[in-house]
């Protein structure tokens, strides 16, 4: 079959190779039908997460129809089905499972000695995204092998187009859990970092989630013009003092709640030092994320308020102000995304009409453009926000 | 074919039959050797700035050949990285500084003023390719003022925003506090 094969940093190809099969009992194979590339592929893309491998297929967002189940299913999946695979592999039976915490499910990681070093404890086994998560084959490929796929999959109905259903794998939940842990309030303001897929997603979970104002900071217009049709009051950090503006828009207060959405890579510029200190000891390896997005939370939020992290972090952040965040009395939330703790609910507002997650689609290609695509993605060329790719 | 990364496979899981093309470029691979070129004499510069200063014929200015190296070790790491090309473009910056203090060797009474001329024109050459392969390596984002697609109309609520956003705040008033996450 056709895949996306990481090879190295910026080198990623479309390979041939062979067709998964059936390892597990627990196991599915798909026929992928759509596929996506997300901003946590681009952290990928310019290796800034450690443990790829050459020879890594790439992907954690997919959907498409069961066409091999393995003797241990239980009736839970079979051979026909259309499902979307969250991108957080899930055994839904260990104790993390059961509390709804899925993405540090603590059974599906096979590579769990790795990241038990690295973060202290394993976390759930991921698609397509480094040997610390298991090293999993991702989707960007015509089939994927869905491991314990009783439990990781969400089904859904014929009759929706792919579009509509596909981001049920990841930036949809991802921005609806980053605006849920926000705790939302009639009265709140909410910030958020980053108008990319994500921050879009987030930024229409905060409108549904009741949100009495939703700002939006990007620097690309057509992400900010994006981020307008969908509720939002936008900044553009390039042109704009983001502070002010936030104390502006809040009558001095700050926004009540914070949410990243832009993560390790936060734009370097010179009009902010700290990002073009941080890039210069992301370099020599004195540290692996240029958090200025949470510094710049951090300084502006709410005492009292939550700041919500959807963005990824790899590894150390340098100067943290602990002192603000302590003395102002801050919650932060953070995570991968516990994509099945939210997809009933979201699946049941895409079928009513509430929402079509379909709007953040700009480009739709065959998967052997995708390697072309990364590059499109990553450069904001043409207008780029999302890349759907059709094997 | 053999493919080297299948080594590392687990077993069952999908392995190359056949590569595609690569997104690498000639220019990314000469990018790529000219940071590595960039590292080795800059930590030659560093470590063996006597040796350097000796053969130049220029003794005393020890110091500032460590200080060139640590300068061509960043631009070689620069280079490198996903930011290449400012990488390169501090190469070819760098290549002025190093023909500047050439230059100032080349009197009639140094003695291996040979090895000086020699210098020089490697300094030459290599800026000549830095400067290549700089303009070759141009990042292709758009530049700012670049006309924009905009997207106004992708709501992503069929229903209209403010339907959605009455309905919203009509649904959170009546949860109570405590259900809420
Ligand atoms: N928690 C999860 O489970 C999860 C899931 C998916 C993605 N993510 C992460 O979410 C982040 C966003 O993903 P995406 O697909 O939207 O990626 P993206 O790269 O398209 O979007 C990032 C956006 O952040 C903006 N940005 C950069 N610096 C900024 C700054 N200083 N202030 C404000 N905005 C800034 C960029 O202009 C860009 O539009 C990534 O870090 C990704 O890895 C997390
Ligand atoms: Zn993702
Ligand atoms: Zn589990």
């Amino acid at each position: 079959m056709k895949a996306l094969v990481w090879h190295g940093k910026e080198d990623i190809r479309c390979d041939t190779v062979t067709d998964p099969e059936i390892q597990d009992p627990r196991d599915a194979i798909i026929k992928v039908t759509s596929c996506a590339i997300c901003g946590s592929d681009l952290h990928l893309f310019h290796n800034f997460i450690p443990g790829m491998l050459p020879g890594d297929i790439m992907g954690h967002e997919t959907m498409g129809e069961v066409v091999e189940v393995g003797s241990g299913m239980d009736g839970k999946l079979k051979k026909g089905d259309r499902i979307v695979v969250p991108f957080t592999i899930i055994c839904g039976e260990c104790d993390q499972c059961k509390r709804g915490n899925f993405s540090v499910c603590e059974t599906t990681n096979r590579k769990r000695h790795l990241a038990d070093k690295a973060f202290g404890h394993t976390t759930a086994g991921l698609f397509g995204y480094t040997h610390l998560t298991g090293g999993y084959p991702g989707g960007q490929a015509e089939y994927l092998r869905v491991p314990f796929a009783d439990a990781t999959h969400i089904k859904v109905p014929d009759g929706i187009p792919d579009e509509q259903l596909l981001f049920l794998s990841d930036i949809f939940p991802t921005g609806w859990q980053a605006a849920a842990q926000c705790d939302i309030v009639p009265t709140d303001t909410v910030a958020i970092w980053g108008c990319g897929p994500v921050g879009q997603m987030a930024i229409r979970s905060a409108i549904l989630l009741g949100a009495n104002q939703v700002i939006a900071i990007d620097r690309l217009p057509e992400r900010l013009s994006m981020a307008e049709a969908g509720g939002a009051t936008t900044i553009n950090f390039e042109t704009e003092s983001v502070v002010d503006r936030l104390n502006e828009l809040t009558d001095g207060r700050g926004p009540e709640k914070c949410i990243d959405c832009a993560g390790m890579e936060a734009h370097v510029m010179a009009s902010q030092p700290d990002t073009v200190l941080d890039r210069a000891k992301q370099m020599v390896m004195l540290e692996s994320d240029r958090p200025h997005v949470l510094r710049e939370m951090i300084y502006v939020c709410r005492p009292g308020g939550i700041i919500s992290v959807a963005g990824v972090y790899s590894g150390f952040s340098d100067k943290m102000p602990m002192g603000a965040f302590m003395n102002k009395g801050l919650t932060m939330r953070t995570g991968q995304t516990h994509v099945n703790r939210w997809t009933d609910d979201l699946l049941r507002r895409i079928e009513e009409g509430e929402i079509d997650p379909s709007f953040v689609i700009t480009h739709t290609v065959p998967l052997e453009m995708g390697p072309e695509m990364y590059k499109v993605f990553r450069d904001k060329r043409d207008s780029c926000v999302k890349v759907v790719l059709k094997p | 074919m053999f493919h080297f990364s299948n080594i590392v496979r687990s077993e069952g899981d999908p392995k190359i039959i056949e590569g595609g093309p690569s997104l690498k470029q000639p220019e990314d691979q000469l990018a790529r050797a000219l940071g590595w070129f960039s590292i080795g004499l800059g930590a030659i510069e560093l470590f063996a700035a006597r040796r350097v200063t000796e053969t130049l014929g220029m003794e005393g200015k020890e110091t500032l050949v460590r200080a060139f190296g640590v300068r061509e070790i960043f631009s070689g790491i620069l280079s490198l990285s996903v930011d290449k090309n400012a990488g390169l473009w501090a190469r070819v910056g760098g290549d002025g500084l190093d023909a500047a203090a050439l230059l100032s060797g080349l009197t009639a009474d140094n003695p291996k003023k040979g090895n000086v001329a020699l210098a020089l024109l490697m300094v030459g050459g290599i800026a000549m390719l830095d400067y290549r392969v700089a303009q070759d390596t141009k990042p292709q984002r758009p530049p700012p003022d670049a006309r924009r697609k905009l997207y106004p109309g992708r709501s992503g609520f069929p229903k209209g925003i403010s339907a959605t956003r009455d309905r919203a705040k009509d649904a959170i008033n009546h949860i109570p506090a405590n259900v809420r996450s």
